[in-house]
């Protein structure tokens, strides 16, 4: 939050004050605002916060580990079947979430752990290629495996999952104010998703200034002084992988409750590059560039696509651009250009792994 | 004051058919300085590997404090109390000089996962005394005014300093140092000599791998010198200046210079 | 016997064409130690391009043989994919040379995405039917095996292929300026070799192969599409490292073996893991009852070809990361 409040150019640096009571705000009143452009706007708001926790999750492994993972997106497809299994009519189980939640983020860190065990040793781009792989796997075994047992009903996937129930509040149930007007339930999972992102970022920023998360920046800057200072790089790696894994499957349950169905091709190999682009594109293991930069990727698109194609509607008659061409075409580029201009991201500040204020507080009682 | 701290027995190395060390065989004493000296490609920074854990020798043991020394875990000799540097600076660039040395206190911190997860009271106390320390660290090899600068921005001999008080939160009671002095000037020496006298002074055994033979003789209360992967000579510094395989190597080395 | 023949046929056929590709990535490999992961969507492009170039020629100069309309659009197509390759070092990689390690990875997965989304905005997302110009009426030259005029061109041009680059790499001065840089670029440029201009040579070089494969692997496949270019490329990937990547000779002898593996493997992976051949008494009576009258229960069906090259791939990195013939890997990390 507070990297957020110093990214708002002028008051930032001003009033951080000021500048987080703003983010604060924002935050809050932004399916309210969105609700008046329509509710497209507000399942948009709501998708970009699942983008957030994704790309906070892979940030953890990226950013903070320096493994680049390019499987990330078979963690979420992990959590959301996981939800498809549990609690949807296709094996006619229906558990509370309170259950299928930690199931979901338990077997993506299991799954987490066995992609990292034996790419341990492996170096950046050799790693990156096999992750690339474990993360096409796992689609591939999505896709088939409706025979000779049926489990994931294939490429059409797994329909009517139940939504999520907090105890007893059907969050997907709009709720009615008057006769005439009613909260619609995309605001209330906007709100429920701002929970679980705001406990993501609580997490991680633990992590962050801990020696975990220094055991993790350690690796990524040097494996072998790490290991030189005592540093068990093993266990760190799989711990990162576990707990990158985990937000991935936390992400994917809170996705199928609230799509209410999954396929394979919504975890594509393409969802994984977005995921990256996303981290890339704020500033890797800075929290508050990936907050931006997975909100900015996955809003551009959308504006583009509500301006362009009246534009080109306009201009051609027809459309020319569709909606997925500009997105790809949006992440390819933000991609390029990122590397070949700002390799360090939008928010180039550098992540804090340590709070020294706490030394002088320490001194002050004695 | 002749307790024996490290023992090398009959360590040798071999890199497909070149023999980097062997059966290198050497004693170190618990307080003392001990140089480790030799022309170029003696196999100086390979026994430094192999000590350290980074290589697996290929025969010999190494006894430290009383018992053996695994070979080929880094992570373990340093948890049995061997801090290294190394001969090119590796420190951990996007972390401030502080978060250095915190990074090095790892090993000697135990809070859990679910500890950093719920910041208990063991977790955020830790935290304290580990930032603490690292302060302590800092100011104790002379840099605590950089404690917020990002490693990589600090100077030459600052990333020395920093990366002997990084390899000395791990509290070692043995510190390697390879090749310490390279690329500094005479003052950053004389500084560099000073503070290693104070490390010793403090109760660590110090173990200097060093091309700057001024430096080793002034320093240190004992000397090895290896030459193509033998010990040549082991004795005081007055001793070994004057052991003509010793002279030899070293006019030979630099008459081929 | 005869389906192992044909499944082997099947597996040098494409298996050539893996190779053609893994060349690509090798070399660049061998010489910037990046890969290229756009290189498969040049082969795309390629195939594309020789598409509109073939249909444009048949509509224009119907009268023209079908051999000099394939060279035509081959020709096109290979001029095209050089441009590109080059363009695409010029502008996305030189400049991130000596940047960290991950950067130029993370760029050419870009330019991968790119490639394919204006492949998409200019060809759209339909497959498009490749023009047969070649036979591809089976030929039965053993009894029960069959093979197409388009899979024996293919053999054959893809052998003198790569025997004309290894003759280039290994004979001329081109070739050991190559060599030079890929063993060390500071050195070489102090040799006086323009380190630039080979790694750009080596770019245009590898782009004209791919474009073959493209034009070859569309023609035995008879379809062209935008995202056509990833699961070649990913597996010529895999044949590289398989055969120790930055090492000619090795990645085509991955390419071969991971073409070999593939189609065998295909052949044999569904009856391989049918239960029905566990022992009566292992199975289930449902299990039983499924397999009665020539049932099977086939754990894995050839659905999951594709998953041979991921763990081929996986494997040789964790276990044997120089590869097969494994003589040089550069590593300049």
């Amino acid at each position: 939050m507070n990297e957020l409040a110093v990214a708002i150019p002028w008051l930032g640096s001003r009033n951080p004050k000021a500048a987080r009571s703003v983010v604060l705000a924002l935050m809050l009143i932004a399916p309210l605002i969105a609700a008046l452009c329509g509710n497209t706007w507000v399942r948009i708001l709501d998708f970009a916060l699942l983008y957030v926790m994704l790309a906070l999750g892979l940030n953890l492994v990226v950013g903070f580990a320096g493994l680049l993972d390019l499987g990330y997106i078979a963690f979420y497809a992990v959590g959301a079947y996981t939800w498809a299994f549990l609690a949807s009519p296709h094996f006619g189980l229906h558990l509370p979430f309170w259950l299928v939640l930690p199931a979901g983020a338990g077997f993506a860190a299991l799954a987490g752990l066995i992609l990292g065990a034996p790419v341990l040793r492996l170096r950046g781009d050799y790693l990156a290629i096999v992750t690339l792989g474990f993360g096409e796997i796992v689609r591939i075994f999505m896709n088939n495996l409706n025979y000779p047992i049926n489990i994931t009903n294939g490429p059409q996937g797994v329909n009517m999952l139940d939504s999520l129930n907090l105890f007893g509040w059907d969050v997907s149930r709009h709720i009615p104010i008057t006769d005439n007007f009613k909260i619609n339930s995309l605001v209330m999972f906007y709100y429920v998703f701002l929970l679980f992102v705001v406990g993501s970022v609580i997490v991680i920023r633990r992590l962050q200034v801990s020696r975990i998360g220094r055991g993790w920046a350690a690796i990524r800057d040097d494996e072998l002084a790490a290991k030189a200072i005592g540093i068990n790089t093993r266990n760190m790696k799989l711990l990162a992988f576990a707990m990158g894994a985990t937000f991935g499957g936390v992400a994917g349950g809170l996705f199928g409750s609230f799509q209410g169905f999954v396929s394979p091709e919504s975890f594509s190999l393409m969802e994984s590059i977005a995921i990256l682009t996303m981290v890339v594109f704020g500033g890797m293991g800075n929290l508050g560039g990936v907050i931006i930069g997975a909100i900015a990727l996955s809003l551009l698109p959308e504006i583009l696509r509500s301006v362009a194609l009246p534009v080109q509607h306009a201009i051609f008659g027809h459309v020319i651009l569709d909606p997925e061409v500009l997105r790809m075409l949006l992440l390819s580029l933000a991609m390029i250009l990122m590397m070949l201009i700002r390799p360090a991201g939008m928010l180039p500040a550098h992540a804090r792994y340590s709070r020294p204020e706490l030394a002088s507080a320490g001194k002050g009682k004695q | 004051m002749s307790i024996t701290l490290l023992e090398t027995q009959n360590i040798s190395k071999r890199f497909g058919g070149l023999q980097a060390l062997t059966d290198v065989s050497l004693t170190i004493k618990k307080g003392e300085i001990y140089g480790l000296i030799g022309p170029n490609g003696a196999g100086k920074t390979t026994f430094f590997n192999v000590l350290t854990g980074a290589y697996t020798p290929n025969g010999g043991e190494f006894i430290f404090a009383g018992s053996e020394l695994p070979t080929g875990t880094p992570h373990v000799v340093v948890e049995r109390g061997i801090a290294r540097t190394f001969q090119n600076i590796r420190l951990f660039r996007e972390m401030t000089a502080l978060e250095n040395v915190m990074a090095g206190h790892h090993l000697r911190s135990d809070s859990s996962l679910w500890g950093i997860l719920t910041q208990n009271r063991h977790t955020r106390e830790e935290e304290r005394l580990i930032t603490e320390r690292a302060f302590e660290m800092l100011r104790y090899v002379g840099i605590e005014h950089h404690a917020t600068t990002l490693s990589r921005n600090l100077s030459y001999g600052d990333q020395r300093r920093l990366e002997i008080a990084r390899a000395l939160a791990t509290e070692p009671q043995l510190l390697a140092l390879d090749e310490p002095a390279a690329g500094m000037n005479a003052t950053e020496t004389a500084q560099l000599r000073e503070l290693i006298s104070t490390i010793r002074h403090d109760g660590v055994t110090v173990l200097l791998i060093e091309h700057d033979v001024k430096l080793v003789m002034g320093l240190c209360d004992r000397v090895a010198v290896l030459n193509f992967g033998k010990k040549i000579a082991e004795d005081v510094p007055a001793v070994v200046q004057k052991n003509p395989d010793v002279i030899e190597a070293y006019l030979g080395s630099s008459h081929a210079h | 016997m005869e389906t192992l023949l044909q499944q082997i046929v099947n597996g040098l056929v494409v298996g050539s064409v893996y190779a053609l590709v893994a060349l690509g990535y090798t070399m660049v490999y061998g010489i910037l130690g990046l890969i290229n992961f756009a290189h498969g969507d040049v082969l795309m492009v390629g195939a594309l391009v020789a598409l509109q170039v073939i249909v444009f020629v048949q509509k224009t100069w119907p009268a023209l043989g079908t051999i000099p309309t394939l060279l035509i659009g081959l020709s096109a197509a290979m001029i095209v994919c050089m441009a590109l390759g080059y363009i695409i070092e010029r502008t996305a990689y030189r400049r991130l040379r000596n940047a960290p390690r991950l950067a130029p990875l993370i760029t050419a997965i870009g330019v991968s995405f790119l490639l394919q989304t204006l492949a998409m905005i200019i060809w759209g997302r339909n497959y498009h039917s490749f023009p047969q110009l070649i036979s591809t009426a089976p030929l039965q030259p053993v009894d029960g095996v069959f093979i197409t005029p388009v899979q024996i061109i293919i053999l054959i041009s893809s052998a003198l292929l790569m025997v004309a680059l290894i003759l280039l790499v290994n004979k001329t001065r081109l070739g050991r300026a190559m060599r030079a840089t890929a063993e060390n670029h500071r050195v070489a440029s102090l040799m006086g070799v323009d380190t630039n201009k080979i790694i750009a040579i080596t770019f245009i070089i590898g782009s004209g192969l791919a474009a073959i494969a493209g034009v070859m692997f569309s023609s035995n496949y008879g379809v062209a599409h935008y995202a056509m270019g990833f699961t070649p490329g990913i597996k010529a990937f895999t044949a590289a490292v398989l055969g120790g990547i930055g090492n000619l000779g090795g990645a085509m002898v991955g390419g071969i073996v991971l073409g070999l593996v593939e189609s065998i493997g295909a052949g044999y992976l569904g009856s391989a893991t049918d239960l029905c051949h566990l022992p009566l008494w292992a199975q289930s009576a449902s299990l039983q009852a499924t397999c009665a009258n020539g049932g099977s229960f086939e754990l894995l069906s050839s659905n999951y070809q594709d998953i041979f090259a991921f763990v081929i791939l996986g494997i040789v990195l964790i276990f044997r990361p120089t590869g097969l013939l494994g003589e040089r890997v550069s590593d300049r990390a």
